[in-house]
């Protein structure tokens, strides 16, 4: 593995940033939304970055690790740090499920991981499963409260998700991954096995995603199926993706850092011209820069972190 | 080098149905180290599907095939790579965002027999003329380029069996006969060629014997010299003008 140094220094730039900004910064919400999202990007990065499959319904993981946390605190009095495991374990079940999607390629995967999700959705908010889930009725857990722990567990997953992207883009297996999003026959006839690799990325994309759904749910501890599972999430972390440039590290934050900044500074107060400028970002980008921000540099033959 | 009947490749009967269609229909061939078979034919008499049936792309639907006695029919194509057997496409296939260097290390890399030693990969590229391009994006290659980049990247698993698929359709004069020289030396290091190919020049120049193949069944086997006096073979290709 040749470790490029840009990888990891903006890496850990952004971690560094993220860990001390609640101290210069009182409004602790929305930099925790900011390291969910710029997890949740990286996350989706590694499965549409690496191998080209662009999964709609990430936010099933998403969900499904946030139930997986609310269930073990509230049915088994689990601690915190127990619960994220189940939330962890509840996303790669769900991803182990969900494998046969990975037959499917292009628009279809991603409409049908779309709907997976929006059936994990419906299962959980089942009133007959108000027992266990609490069904639509929505979910305390007020019990683990802990605002300023779970944030800098937040900013661990982010880091070593960051660690995991700055791996995959520096190693010969992100490599073989890459060989596959470009084609799977030659990829297979190169000795890649595509079926194995890219099975490893689809449960490495779903694991961070259940960690962020996890510490979500610990970190606002009161919410309802509809904030897990809204598919607003999906589109959120997709479009930062896409916006910034798939594959590379940069590409993700830039995404996250310019849209979703946009949309904290003018989306809540002056909604109508957010979704204009939002709206013409976006057309704009897909007309101009298809391959992201990012592709400004590389086309030049910059090489871009 | 064949002895008691365990070729290097042994294709036996083998039916590959697409529908109602039989596009291969009862192939057999066996192929030793060191040779090279051409398979020629109109367009649609099978000679793609045979070779994307031996390289694992499709699962033969009747027969067998073997590589060193094993019987591969059906195997995943990872697996025939790493067990040596290799291949070209006829419109190449490179990674085209990556870089001519990791197009072939990735197959260095995952694709090698276990047996044998990966090549060196500078000199792999050298000998294609390919080293210059070393750090450039497979797509910004011209399509010459990538057919030569295919054939490196097949190259760098260090097959025993490669299987050629038009690789000539596309170059220059002078870049023929270096590819048809490149060839014969792969052949005289003791690997297998089968080598499917339009160009006839090109196909006698690298060729020891021929197939001729015709809607998905063998219909001469011999040298190219023969083949063109064959009456069947002329009225093939002729459409029985002078059959």
């Amino acid at each position: 593995m040749k470790l490029r140094v840009g990888d990891a220094v903006l890496a850990a730039a952004v971690t560094a940033l993220m860990a001390v900004l609640p101290g210069v910064y009182s409004n602790e919400l929305l930099l925790f939304n900011f390291v969910m999202f710029l997890t949740l990007s990286q996350g989706l990065n590694i499965l549409y970055g690496f191998t080209g499959y662009l999964p709609f319904g990430y936010v099933g993981f998403f969900g499904a690790g946030a139930y997986g946390f609310a269930i073990a605190v509230m049915n088994y009095g689990a601690g915190p740090l127990p619960a994220m495991v189940v939330a962890a374990a509840a996303a790669l079940i769900l991803a182990l499920v969900l494998m046969p999607l990975l037959r499917l390629s292009g628009a279809y995967f991603a409409i049908a991981s779309l709907a997976a999700a929006q059936a994990v959705y419906q299962v959980i908010s089942n009133p007959a499963l108000e027992e266990i889930t609490k069904g639509p009725y929505g979910v305390s857990l007020t019990g683990v409260f802990a605002p300023r722990l779970s944030y800098y567990v937040a900013v661990a997953i982010m880091a070593g998700t960051f660690a995991l992207v700055v791996w995959l883009r520096n190693s010969r297996f992100g490599l073989a991954l890459q060989a596959i999003r470009e084609d799977t026959v030659s990829a297979g006839m190169a000795g890649v096995s595509v079926v194995r690799f890219r099975t490893v990325a689809w449960l490495l994309s779903a694991l961070v995603a259940g960690l962020v759904g996890g510490v979500f749910a610990w970190h606002i501890s009161v919410f309802y199926p509809d904030t897990a599972f809204d598919v607003g999430i999906s589109i959120f972390a997709t479009v930062f993706t896409l916006f910034g440039g798939a594959t590379t590290l940069t590409g993700p934050l830039l995404g996250v850092a310019i849209l979703y900044g946009v949309y904290n500074a003018i989306g809540i107060t002056v909604p109508q011209y957010f979704q204009l400028i939002y709206g013409t970002l976006i057309v704009g980008l897909v007309m101009f820069l298809p391959n992201g921000l990012v592709s400004l540099l590389t086309r030049r033959g910059i090489r871009v972190p | 080098m064949s002895h008691s009947g365990t070729n290097l490749l042994r294709v036996e009967q083998v039916v590959k149905r697409f529908g109602g269609f039989r596009a291969l229909d009862g192939v057999s061939f066996h192929l030793d180290p060191g040779e090279v078979l051409g398979l020629v034919g109109p367009n649609g008499s099978g000679k793609t599907t045979c070779i994307n049936v031996i390289s694992g792309l499709y699962p033969p639907d009747g027969g067998g095939v073997t590589f060193e006695g094993q019987p591969i029919g059906g195997m995943p194509m990872h697996m025939l790579a790493r067990r040596g057997i290799n291949r070209t496409f006829q419109s190449p296939k490179p990674f085209l965002s990556l870089t001519v260097q990791e197009n072939v290390e990735i197959a260095a890399t995952y694709g090698h027999a276990a047996d044998r030693a990966p090549p060196d990969l500078r000199a792999l590229l050298a000998s294609l003329q390919l080293d210059g391009l070393a750090g450039r994006a497979a797509g910004d290659l011209n399509s010459a380029q990538q057919k030569t980049l295919d054939l490196a990247r097949a190259l760098a698993t260090a097959p025993r069996l490669l299987l050629v698929d038009e690789l000539a359709a596309g170059l220059n004069p002078a870049e023929l006969v270096r590819m048809s020289e490149r060839l014969r030396a792969l052949a005289a290091d003791g690997m297998a060629l089968l080598v499917v190919e339009h160009l006839m020049g090109f196909i006698d120049r690298v060729t020891d014997r021929v197939i001729v193949m015709n809607a998905g069944k063998e219909i001469f086997e011999g040298t190219l010299a023969t083949a063109t006096r064959d009456p069947e073979v002329i009225r093939v290709f002729l459409g029985g003008a002078h059959g």
